[in-house]
């Protein structure tokens, strides 16, 4: 058991460190929230940076156009940006996380050299069509349909929790194209161009007042057959490709971040007073246990990926269980810090705390998640 | 950075593991239940002979030469045995104490407000004059209390290295009432059909692994590290995996859990014990506390 960089790591580690302080002071100013051109337009100009210093597609495979580096690196890539207070993925998540990867697994050739290069260079934006309004936890049940229709599938239906929608280019599309066969079997993955016609964006405001997501409809949207990556009615397993990557490595910005957090609110609670009351404070204590355990994890889980050539296992589960009630632990005590304070929006943490009520939800409520680590880790019957 | 136990490490938890089911199994355990506070020095001498107690003692002095990755691996397995006896305190005596390192002697440690195993102790380290016996919540491990003047200051706890090695004790403990409660959802059946098929029994399992995983990953990194920090929160992780996990598991088992013949009870009442013998956690709170705000010139 090893918690320190190898000679490699380290030497990828510091010329990180030195490439980021070179050119963070040079970025242009963060665009406003509600921008949403401009926000692409930063997130794109940040990932064509990435691209030219050689860190674009960091964790793709090489004959995919990326570095090939291991989980461990990639954890290093995602701590050291972090830290450093680098860019987001932000409007580049799908194509570098979700999209990209089973295009990169699944794919044609052509399919490839057609939409990888374009992610990678920062050119184009994903969207994910995944979920629908009566298809969540139960996304099998999805039923977009799609009809042959010579050379392309005509398709209509409606995707909900569609982020970055109004600025994408691509949307990684669920349809079903086999009414008749059990659920998991009649589904096909399908690449969007999101100018066809027939597609109609609608923002979805959520609880906390931002239109971070998207209500896609789909009227009779033609789309060819060679956009189908994988076979037809194959698009099941084609996609928990993507949703196995989702949970890997996706929440090790996040943690750094929350434990930058949870410094900066002791130290609001040691200006406005409230360090004093013994039991807040020990809260605090607790929480720094908390995601000082959940750092400790994910290094643990990266390890175990790289020796399962990089597929994260079930463990993902056990860590997003954790950590996303770990997160709302700490903006709710930092509502306590804030005292009457926790109800003004201009307040640090309060807007987090709002969107903090997500997390027990995306991706997979921690409900299922359970269901999860009691069938597939712990071997416990099927059954509701 | 590789986080995952080597080759030899898991070699030699499977071999603790090993030795412990040949040595005490559950026959032994039940057996040790109906003889309260009476240590086998057989057993003892064993663990002596096999290195638990000289596990980090350095080789030229007749130990092992193993460091506290080890140490905390092999008493993850002591947890997971609920193996009596006071372990951690021979263990540290090792090379300090005549006949600890070989299980020839039983060293016992005053820590705080209570000592354990002092009855049968050859040796006792700290200061245990005018100890009165207490009636052990847990039948597995005799207790006194020391006199503690009116007013005093709250007990500090034993070294760091006592508290990480008391924390893989819980761990072993969570990761084995996880298996017990799995055991028991998969075959008990109710309503025509196991237990363990209704989501409400599945997500108390769901969440004993989740705490044991969360806690497992802390005690370990703190095993590399060494550090207080680390330390501290491995504690806090442990005995909330190992006191929770064990009450899960016991509502589990529902009536049976409740019986002095089910194994539950007793990983709850160890778990409980070992809670106390780390001192006061509100300090490992204020510790972590204390850790988020600037170091102050």
């Amino acid at each position: 058991m090893d918690l320190a960089d190898s000679p490699e790591e380290g030497e990828f580690r510091a010329r990180l460190r030195e490439w980021l302080a070179k050119v963070l002071p040079g970025l242009p100013p963060k665009p406003s929230p509600d921008d949403w051109p401009a926000r692409r337009a930063y997130d794109l100009g940040w990932q064509r940076m990435l691209y030219d210093a050689g860190y674009a597609g960091l964790h793709w495979p090489v004959d995919a156009g990326g570095r090939g580096a291991g989980p461990a690196r990639h954890l290093i890539f995602l701590e050291e940006t972090e830290k450093a207070g680098a860019p987001y993925v932000g409007a580049n998540f799908v194509g570098l996380l979700h999209a990209g990867p089973t295009i990169a697994a699944e794919g044609t050739p052509g399919q490839r050299a057609r939409w990888l290069p374009p992610v990678l260079r920062g050119e184009e934006v994903w969207c994910q069509g995944f979920s629908e309004p009566d298809a969540g936890s139960d996304l099998a049940s999805l039923r977009t349909r799609a009809w042959r229709d010579g050379d392309a599938y005509v398709v209509s239906g409606s995707k909900i929790w569609t982020s970055h929608a109004e600025v994408a280019d691509w949307c990684e599309l669920l349809v079903r194209t086999d009414p008749d066969a059990p659920r998991h079997r009649g589904i096909t993955w399908l690449a969007l161009p999101m100018d066809a016609p027939g597609v109609t964006v609608r923002p979805l405001r959520t609880l906390a007042g931002s239109n971070e997501f998207a209500e896609v409809f789909l009227d009779e949207v033609r789309v060819p057959v060679v956009n189908r990556v994988g076979a037809e009615n194959d698009g099941w397993r084609v996609t928990m490709v993507t949703l196995s990557f989702e949970r890997g490595t996706a929440f090790v910005g996040e943690v750094v971040a929350c434990r930058r957090a949870l410094g900066e609110l002791a130290r609001e609670a040691r200006a406005n007073g409230r360090w004093d009351d013994a039991p807040l404070r020990r809260r605090l204590g607790r929480l720094n246990a908390e995601f000082r355990a959940l750092w400790r994890l994910t290094q643990w889980n990266v390890s175990e990926a790289e020796g399962t050539g990089g597929v994260p296992g079930a463990g993902g589960s056990v860590f997003k269980l954790r950590y996303s009630h770990a997160r709302q632990e700490l903006y709710d005590t930092a509502a306590e810090v804030l005292g009457a304070d926790c109800l003004d929006l201009g307040r640090p943490w309060v807007l987090d705390r709002l969107s903090s009520l997500s997390y027990t939800i995306a991706a997979g409520t921690s409900q299922i998640q359970q269901n999860i680590v009691a069938e597939r880790i712990l071997g416990l019957p099927k059954g509701r | 950075m590789h986080f995952q136990p080597t080759d030899d490490q898991r070699a030699l938890k499977a071999g603790v593991r090993e030795l412990l089911a040949g040595r005490f199994g559950r026959r032994a355990l039940r057996a040790a239940v109906d003889r309260p506070g009476v240590l086998d020095r057989t057993l003892w001498r064993e663990l002596g002979e096999a290195g638990f107690f000289a596990l980090r003692l350095p080789e030229p002095d007749g130990g092992v030469g193993l460091g506290l990755p080890e140490a905390v691996l092999a008493f993850e397995e002591a947890g997971r045995a609920l193996l009596p006896g006071p372990l951690i305190a021979t263990h540290l005596a090792a090379g300090e104490v005549a006949g600890a390192a070989t299980g020839e002697t039983v060293v016992t440690a005053a820590y705080g407000g209570l000592v354990e195993w002092l009855a049968e102790a050859d040796v006792v380290r700290g200061e245990a004059a005018g100890a009165v016996p207490v009636r052990s919540v847990d039948p597995l491990t005799p207790l006194h209390r020391l006199p503690r003047p009116p007013g005093a200051a709250p007990e500090s706890g034993p070294e760091p290295v006592a508290v990480l090695l008391t924390a893989a004790e819980q761990l072993g403990g969570a990761a084995r009432v996880c298996e017990l409660a799995v055991e028991h959802a998969r075959t008990r059946e109710q309503f025509g059909r196991p237990i363990g098929a209704f989501q409400a029994v599945k997500h108390l399992c769901a969440r004993i692994l989740v705490r044991t995983e969360t806690a497992r990953a802390a005690v370990y990194a703190a095993a590399v590290t060494a550090d207080p920090l680390d330390i501290a929160a491995a504690r806090l992780l442990a005995d909330e995996a190992a006191v929770h996990g064990a009450r899960d598991c016991l509502q589990v088992h529902g009536g049976m859990g409740f019986t002095w013949e089910a194994d539950v009870h007793l990983f709850l009442k160890r778990a409980w014990t070992r809670t106390q013998r780390t001192g006061d956690s509100t300090q490992s709170d204020e510790l972590l506390a204390e850790d988020l705000l600037p170091v102050r010139v």
